[in-house]
Formats: structure tokens, sequence, C-alpha cells
């Protein structure tokens, strides 16, 4: 490790030092800095090794999978076993389901963070600082410890097996409160109040002039709540029961017998499963990293 | 997987710039009923689907309440004193902890050393390292599950595969009691080391580049940088991500359940707490007694997080 790796790179976000000359671009080879990359390059391919593995056996003919030695390529590569996965249509369902669910909690916890955000951060109400305290507080509390009466209370309400019923409770995240609240309060009262003499309402305020201030923020949370809901397991898994209702984490989990031991499909399924998200991470990857890192970091 | 951010402390790297006045001042803000509409729908939700449950179960917990039947009876604390006498229930606690103990270390270092490499790595095999380390992340569970049941298979998956071709036996990785929840926690951080990893990222790419200027200025090399500079710089992200993972690690339930097919594996060697609530709840059909089961694991939750929030803020007035 040299002193030339440290000031290799450019790095966005690195406020530059008040006192240091703007850095310019090294991409002088030196020792150090070839075995950070070659390490790094290393570790990067063993864990992109189980995606390869999968992606590869999906292209072998079934037969072939089971095969002793192990081979890693196809000696046949054939796109048999997506043909059979998409034609038996079930994945293709749970993909649609997915889609429902996450975009239904995405935009719920959007709609209702972002005004209760709103109204601890720029008004007045009686009761505001212990409801606050409340939601800090709801923070703490585990999902995992409520799904059996949950699952009581969804039968009750009759919302077992809708989606509804899966949607709902994973509204309920309070830390995104926090999150855009502290955003909210950063933004100066000027704005707000020019608005206000102009005879502007508080919705209108929200709309016209705290909304478009808080755009990142508002991406960061929709981002990492979407991945959230799409990959949630435990609530979708206990709130249906019906397979023509199920999101692709339950769907996969539990009528994986129905691709049986066929491990070419079951691999083809698994990498259609995890495609959608995989292609938006490699589109938008700027912003998701940023969504993750500011919902995850507060 | 399920991080949630659990802790109000702000960390090393805050993007938001910060208000000085949190409270609106008097009298711009007018006292009004206009922010009791705006917090309704949310406190209806948080109501329904958090307090209410919470309620719930901590009611049923005193009753002797099943899917079976449509009436119950209050049963006072035989819910409670069952569930101490359990070995069932410590087992599963212990496997739940055994867990915790494998992932919470390796998911913090990995992060990190990932992290300084792709800090340190030019920036053109940034976007390459990032995709690596991260897009495991993004994968729902089952597919998970679905790739390292294949790559465990003992007869002709990948690992054992690997291992034959250095002359080691094969295992079974996922039928073997004292493998399994090795093979789920090496699953594990595989899946979810991508998480830790960004926010690491993220906390170095906040460090000013001349705090290291200065340094080198001074003399120090490059290790005497990373010891004086950048871990005690990490500090607060490490006390934050470290507590954000144990708190994850006890909540283990996805992959345990589906890498073992819901049986809990060999003995049982792979159930945690959260598999022995839903057995009770849903497979025995007795929700009095998963009630309960559940307030003891919420217990432990709080009781890991404000231990290691006492921890960290003693080290942090010690420093």
């Amino acid at each position: 490790m040299t002193t030339a790796t440290l000031t290799a790179a450019e790095r966005p976000g690195t406020p530059a030092g008040p006192a240091s000359p703007q850095p310019r671009r090294r991409f002088k080879v030196t020792p150090g800095g070839t075995a950070i990359a070659v390490l790094a390059l290393f570790l990067a391919v063993v864990w992109l090794m189980p995606l390869v593995w999968a992606v590869l056996t999906s292209l072998k003919p079934e037969p072939e999978t089971t095969a002793v030695p192990v081979r890693w390529l196809p000696l046949e590569p054939t796109f048999e076993a997506y043909r059979t996965v998409i034609a038996q249509g079930e994945l293709m369902r749970w993909l649609m389901n997915s889609v429902i669910v996450s975009v239904l909690v995405t935009a719920l916890t959007l709609v209702t963070c972002v005004m209760a955000a709103y109204a601890f951060s720029k008004t007045e109400f009686w009761g505001r600082t212990w409801l606050f305290a409340l939601f800090v507080a709801g923070i703490l509390v585990p999902p995992q410890a409520l799904i059996v009466p949950l699952f009581d209370e969804m039968t009750f309400l009759g919302l077992v097996d809708t989606y509804w019923g899966v949607a709902l409770p994973q509204v309920v995240a309070p830390v995104m409160i926090f999150i855009l609240k502290r955003f909210f309060d950063a933004i100066p009262r000027d704005y707000e109040e020019a608005a206000r003499i102009d005879g502007a309402g508080h919705l209108r305020v929200l709309w016209n002039v705290v909304l478009p201030m808080s755009v990142p923020i508002l991406a960061a949370v929709g981002i990492f709540t979407f991945v959230q809901a799409w990959n949630n397991f435990l609530w979708p898994f206990v709130a249906t029961t019906d397979p023509a209702l199920m999101t692709v984490p339950v769907g996969l989990g539990t009528v994986q017998s129905a691709y049986g031991i066929l491990y070419a499909q079951q691999m083809a399924a698994s990498v259609l499963g995890a495609l959608p998200l995989i292609v938006v991470f490699m589109l938008f990857q700027r912003q998701v990293v940023r969504g993750v890192t500011d919902a995850g970091l507060k | 997987m399920t991080q949630h951010a659990s802790t109000g402390e702000t960390p090393a790297v805050a993007p938001a710039p910060r208000s000085s006045s949190p409270r609106p001042a008097r009298g711009t803000a007018r006292r009004s009923a206009a922010g009791i509409w705006f917090v309704l729908p949310f406190t209806v939700l948080f109501a329904a689907f958090l307090v209410w449950p919470l309620i719930a179960g901590l009611w049923a917990s005193f009753t002797d309440r099943s899917l079976a039947k449509e009436e119950s009876s209050f049963v006072g604390l035989a819910n409670w004193i069952e569930m101490f006498g359990d070995p069932a229930v410590w087992q599963s606690l212990w496997v739940t902890l055994l867990f915790t103990v494998f992932t919470t270390p390796p998911l913090v270092a990995i992060a990190l050393a990932m992290a300084l490499l792709t800090h340190r790595a030019t920036a053109r095999i940034g976007w390459f390292l990032r995709f690596s380390y991260f897009a495991p992340f993004l994968m729902p569970v089952a597919v998970v599950a679905l790739i390292w049941e294949w790559m465990y298979q003992p007869g002709f998956g990948m690992i054992n595969g690997l291992l034959e071709t250095v002359a080691i036996p094969g295992v079974s990785w996922l039928t073997d009691e004292s493998t399994v929840l090795l093979a789920i926690a090496a699953t594990t951080v595989w899946w979810t080391v991508g998480f830790n990893y960004l926010l690491y990222l993220a906390a170095l790419q906040g460090i000013p580049r001349y705090v290291y200027e200065a340094a080198a200025l001074d003399g120090a090399g490059a290790w005497r940088r990373f010891t004086s500079i950048t871990l005690p710089l990490l500090r607060r992200t490490t006390a934050l991500i470290v507590l954000l993972q144990m708190v994850a690690s006890l909540k283990l339930f996805d992959q345990a359940y589906l890498m073992t097919n819901g049986s809990g594996g060999p003995n049982y060697a792979a159930r945690p707490i959260i598999s022995y609530v839903f057995e009770t709840g849903f497979t025995g059909l007795r929700i009095g007694y998963a009630s309960a089961i559940s307030y003891l694991f919420f217990a432990v939750i709080i009781l890991v997080s404000v231990l290691q929030l006492r921890l960290f803020s003693r080290k942090e007035d010690a420093a």
C-alpha cells in the first residue's frame, strides 16, 4: 500500500480539503495498487461464483446437472429449462404479485410517512411530542414477534389471502418517518413562510415547496422500501396459502417441490426470480446505493 | 432479509444537512388541527398493525387461545411457566445466539475489507466491485436458498465438487447435525454482507482527503494512517453496523426454514427461536403459547440493543 493509491481515484462526495490542490487522476501502476486490484477482483469472483454456477446449471439439459464428476460448463447449452418454467406460468404469476404488493407497500409508505413526517416537522398539534416518541419506540419492535397475533387479527378482518393482508402490515415502518422528518427539519423555514404568506395551505406547502426539495430522500426511502417489500418472506408466507396470491420469495420457497429435483428448472426459476432487482441495480446503481445507505444508516 | 435501522443514533455520515431548530418556532407555525390530519393515516396503520397485535399478543399469552377452537380462557401465567421449563425454547434460543456469534464477526470484518478494497482500487473497476459484492443482497431469500441447497448438494453440488478436486471427501452439509448451522451461516454471510459493505463504503467516502494528506506530510505510513485515522473515524459506523447486524442475526428465520425444508435440521440443530414460534403457532395452533415465546424473543432483542447502546456510548465517552 503506497501513498499513490490513496489519491489514485477521484471520488464523488469527498470534499477536497481547503489546502489540497484538486487531485489529479492518476492511473500510474504501482505494486500496491495492483495488489489491491487483484485482491479486490479475486473476492469479487468468489462472490459471483454462486450466481455463475446457478446460471450455468440453468443452461444445462436436465440429465447433465447430476453428472459426476461435477462439470461447470454445459456440454449442450439449452434454454429448455427457461421455456418449461415460463410455460408453467406460476412464476410469472408470482412476479406479477410481487410487483403489485411491492408497489402497494412503497406507495402507501411514501404517502403516509411523508404526511406524518411533515406534520411532525412543520406543524404544531396537541400530543405531537409523545406521538413522535411512540413512533420512535415502535422502531424497536421486531415484526417477527408480531406474526402470531397479526395472523389472528387478519383472520378476524378477513384479510388472509388478499393483497391488502400481505401489504398493510409492511407499511408500518416508523423508521421512515424518523428519516424523512430529519430531512424536512433541515429545509429552511423561509421557503414555507413565503408560500404561507401567499395563502398556501399545508397541503400546498408540502406538495409545492417541501416535496420538490426532497427528491433524493424520497428516492432513497422509496427504493429501500421497495427492495424490502420485494424480498420479504416471513409475513407474506404466513399471510398467503393460495399459490395464486404468493409473491416470488414465498412461491419459490414453498412450491419448490413443484420443480422436484429438476435442478436446471430450479436454477432457471431462481435466475428469473432474481433478475428484476438485479437489472434495476445495474441500471440505477448510484440511486440504489444512495437509497440503501441513506435509509440504512439512520 | 429484514435489516431495520433500529437506533436513533446519529451515524458518522449524515448526508442530510441538519437544522439548528428542530422545533417549529412559536407563532410562525400556528397551533392547528392540520397536523393531526396529516399524522392520522400512519397513526391508524400503526395502531392497527403494530400496537394492536402487540397488546393482543400480550393478552393471548395469558390465555389458552388456539387456532383449533373458537373460545379461549384465561390461564394466568401457565404459558410463561411452561415456557421457562420448555427445553425446546432454550435449545432454539441457543441456536439463535450461536448463529449470531457465527455470523456477526465475518459480516462486519468482510464488509470492512470489501469497502477498503473498493475505496482504494482504481475507479475503473469500482462499478464491477460494487455490483459483485452487493448483488446477492438484492436476491429473494428463496432464490438464495435454492442456489445454496444446490451448491451444498452432497452428490453433484459445486462445493463438494471443489473439495474433491483437492482430494477432500464430500460433506453432506445440510443434513449433518454438526455442519448445518455453519452452512446456513456461510450462506447468510454471502447473501447479506453487501448491506454492511455499502454502509462502510459511504462512511469511508465521508472521510475528508486532507486528513490523510496531512498525516502523510507528517510522515505517517499507510498502515499507521489506517490504524490512526481510518479505524477511529469509522468507530461510530462500526458500532452501528454491529448493532444492526446482531439484531438482524437474532431474527434468523427465512434461510434456516427454507434450507432445512421447515424441519429445523437434524435434531433441530438449525431451528431458531422464530421457527419455534412459527411451529407452535401455525403447526401446533397454540396462539397463546406462541405469543408468550414471541415476547421472550422481543425481550432478547431489546436487551441486546440496550446493552450495546450502553457499551458503545461508554466507549465513546472514554475516547
